[in-house]
């Protein structure tokens, strides 16, 4: 299957590893990945802290840049949820409203393209160790990807999950309100960082870019020696 | 007090509480028991989305036709021998409660819970005028005799408070002479309460749902605090917010379900009150004069428009019981007597932006509120909405954030300008970097680094590897 990639600004700048990973399982599945150069960022910084008509600039971009994609995979439950919100954000607009819709119907976030539409749960991964899997808000209650990241982990030979104690709770990044309210912030990814040193995982796994580098970030700067992986580093292991 | 409950600033007030590790470990573990309890009474019930959606369409169309039923409620009250008043403001309805007291030469005055009359500020009115009113839900009444401390929470106001601090207040304001064991403080409460009840000139209750086929007033309590305020005194006043309404007894069965619930994982609270007029000929106890006050103190300017859907609200609390927000600053970091989630909303829309505009920042957007609403309030996309409302209509962002975003906006809709900027983080980010990580970052970065370390940018970005690999594997 031919698959358009949609890295995220994310990956593309701090995190290329996550995107060479997810080329490399896709292509072992069996799909074609496309990278479509003229792709920028998906908007959410300056939506989610309300400038909405400076976030419309980069969302035409997006839509336009993978309009004529067959199907979109990105390495981000938030990225694709934003992808996919765009129709609401062009609910006035006759012009770019279809084509958000369009846009919408073909975005996949990269768990669930891999269980749901290519139907595979064993990617033959092998990872040896303990870890454990903070699940990621939008991915989980507004994208509602919820099993797909489980049912890939399960099946990672040598791994040994742990279940995440209040794992529904938010790690505190937020985006801006990372920064904007940086002393709740911190709060917040605290007590996730403690609630991952309780499971004694040496594996911190998650299937978000910006959540992973909050706890990511001060879990290292606590001195913690868990090591902080996407999914699709660990499905690209082996 | 009124809806407001402080004036310091919102960063202040939530490092203040946010060193209160008493406060925040109850709220924790309040929240881990709520959220648990709320889950297992949905599990039993069965169907819990189908009943979230039919709260929902049960509070969209009470809204929709909200003129009709409140002129329902209120002919069918009067029918009954009950007085109306609409109070358009907070001032009108705490005058008329007034008036009513003046007339009856009432002294004492007995309260069940009720936030609305939080809102308008009624009691500080009422003691003013030289009434003794006091307050019978047991945290209510806690918090009463602690000098007025605001509520934290808008079911389980006191919960900021330890049993410790209870016997403390016990012992220096009621000559509590017992331990802290909770059946003692609670038994003592109710034996102050009980003479109380007795001696009441006139009982003030809130109004969970009113019922316009009827012209009832629905109550719902654990502690039957309500029954005796609206049993006892002769003259009789419920006070509620002009959106807490629903058609007939059907739907209010449906909404008591989702409420009780919500709230605190009961099918049932222990009791269930309709009170509809004042006692009639055949009756033998309930007030020979019944006064219902319907405030509207902002609502009817938050009806149609882009915030509407907060006024489903049925005051049940859990998008505060899962908010992980409110779980570390509690709920007097919101200077409001409406915290958390819906507070956030609710109260900028009530009380404007000049006192409230950084509550819809205090979300990351989790949407946990919105998933626990059992009548479905899109809680984070309101909270979204605001943040629009405050950048692009009301124009109150700082001149440095909005410059960085025109510029993520210029930026991220040019390719040459998102290549470049892309391509040069690298370097520029170089002086800043040592192991491939920044740990003291200029600018924007500064707020991260203080908390959390921050990745280098990638020496090379991810589509330069993807050229490369595409000239590998022959495709480009």
């Amino acid at each position: 299957m031919r698959v358009t990639l949609f890295a995220t600004c994310i990956v593309d700048m701090f995190q290329s590893d996550v995107g060479i990973a997810t080329v490399e399982v896709l292509e072992r599945l069996g799909c074609e990945i496309v990278f479509p150069t003229g792709q920028v960022c998906c908007g959410q910084p300056a939506y989610n802290s309300g400038y909405v008509e400076d976030a419309k600039k980069a969302m035409k971009k997006m839509i336009a840049t993978f309009e004529d994609a067959e199907v979109i995979v990105t390495p981000s439950g938030s990225c694709a949820t934003m992808f996919k919100d765009y129709q609401h954000v062009f609910r006035d607009d006759p012009e770019w409203r279809p084509r958000a819709e369009k846009l919408a119907d073909k975005t996949y976030e990269l768990t669930e393209f891999i269980v749901d539409v290519l139907n595979i749960e064993d990617v033959g991964a092998k990872l040896e160790g303990i870890a454990t899997y903070h699940p990621s808000c939008h991915m989980t209650r507004l994208l509602g990807v919820k099993d797909a990241p489980m049912k890939l982990l399960s099946h990672v030979e040598g791994l040994e999950m742990k279940s995440l104690p209040n794992a529904q709770n938010c790690c505190g990044f937020g985006g801006t309100f990372s920064v904007k309210m940086g002393n709740i912030s911190e709060q917040m990814v605290d007590e996730k960082v403690d609630s991952v040193t309780e499971t004694k995982a040496s594996y911190l796994i998650g299937a978000d870019g910006g959540c992973l580098m909050n706890i990511g970030g001060r879990m290292q700067r606590r001195g913690k020696p868990v090591k902080v992986m996407h999914i699709a580093e660990v499905l690209n292991s082996r | 007090m009124a809806m407001k409950i402080g004036n310091e600033k919102f960063k202040d007030n939530v490092n203040k509480q946010m060193e209160d590790t008493f406060m925040r470990g109850a709220v924790a573990g309040a929240q881990e028991r709520l959220r648990t309890r709320r889950l297992d009474a949905a599990e039993e019930l069965g169907n819990w989305e189908e009943w979230r959606s039919h709260g929902e369409e049960i509070r969209q169309h009470t809204l929709d036709h909200l003129d009709y039923y409140l002129q329902e409620l209120s002919e069918n009250l009067q029918k009954r021998g009950g007085h109306v008043f609409f109070a358009a403001t907070a001032e009108d309805a705490n005058d008329y409660v007034k008036s009513i007291v003046k007339e009856k030469r009432a002294k004492k005055i007995l309260k069940a819970k009720s936030m609305v009359t939080e809102e308008i500020g009624l009691n500080d009115v009422l003691e003013q005028e030289g009434c003794d009113v006091i307050e019978t839900d047991l945290g209510e009444y806690i918090l009463q005799l602690d000098d007025h401390d605001p509520p934290s929470h808008i079911v389980t106001p006191a919960l900021h408070k330890n049993k410790e601090q209870i016997k403390e207040v016990f012992t220096e304001k009621l000559d509590y002479k017992l331990t802290s064991k909770p059946e003692e403080l609670a038994l003592h409460a109710r034996e102050k309460l009980r003479q109380e009840f007795l001696q009441a000139d006139i009982g003030i209750t809130g109004c969970n749902f009113a019922i316009a086929e009827s012209g009832s007033v629905g109550l719902v309590t654990n502690e039957g605090n309500a029954g005796m305020v609206s049993d006892l005194p002769d003259t009789q006043i419920c006070v509620m917010g002009m959106e807490r309404i629903v058609p007939t007894f059907e739907e209010f069965e449906v909404l008591v379900g989702l409420l009780t619930r919500s709230a605190v994982g009961q099918k049932l609270t222990s009791y269930i009150t309709a009170l509809t007029g004042p006692r009639t000929a055949e009756e033998v106890d309930g007030p020979s004069e019944f006064h219902l006050v319907i405030v509207d103190n902002g609502r009817s300017g938050i009806l149609g428009t882009e915030f509407q859907s907060v006024l489903q609200c049925i005051r049940c609390a859990a998008c505060i019981n899962v908010c992980p927000v409110y779980r570390h600053i509690g709920g007097h970091s919101y200077n409001s007597i409406y915290p958390g989630p819906i507070g956030a909303v609710l109260t900028p829309l009530l009380g404007g932006y000049d006192d409230f505009k950084e509550l819809p920042y205090a979300s990351t957007l989790c949407a946990a509120c919105t998933d626990a609403c059992p009548v479905k309030i899109p809680l984070h996309q309101l909270l979204h909405r605001h943040r629009q409302v405050i950048v692009e209509r009301e124009g109150r962002a700082p001149i440095s954030e909005k410059m960085a975003m025109k510029a993520f906006g210029i930026g991220a809709s040019s390719n040459p300008l998102y290549a470049a900027g892309s391509k040069m983080a690298s370097s520029v980010m170089k002086p800043f970097t040592k192991d491939e990580t920044i740990s003291k970052g200029p600018g924007p970065l500064k707020a991260w680094t203080e908390i959390r370390d921050f990745p280098a940018p990638n020496k090379e970005r991810f589509r330069d590897w993807f050229k490369q690999h595409e000239k590998e594997s022959g495709k480009a």
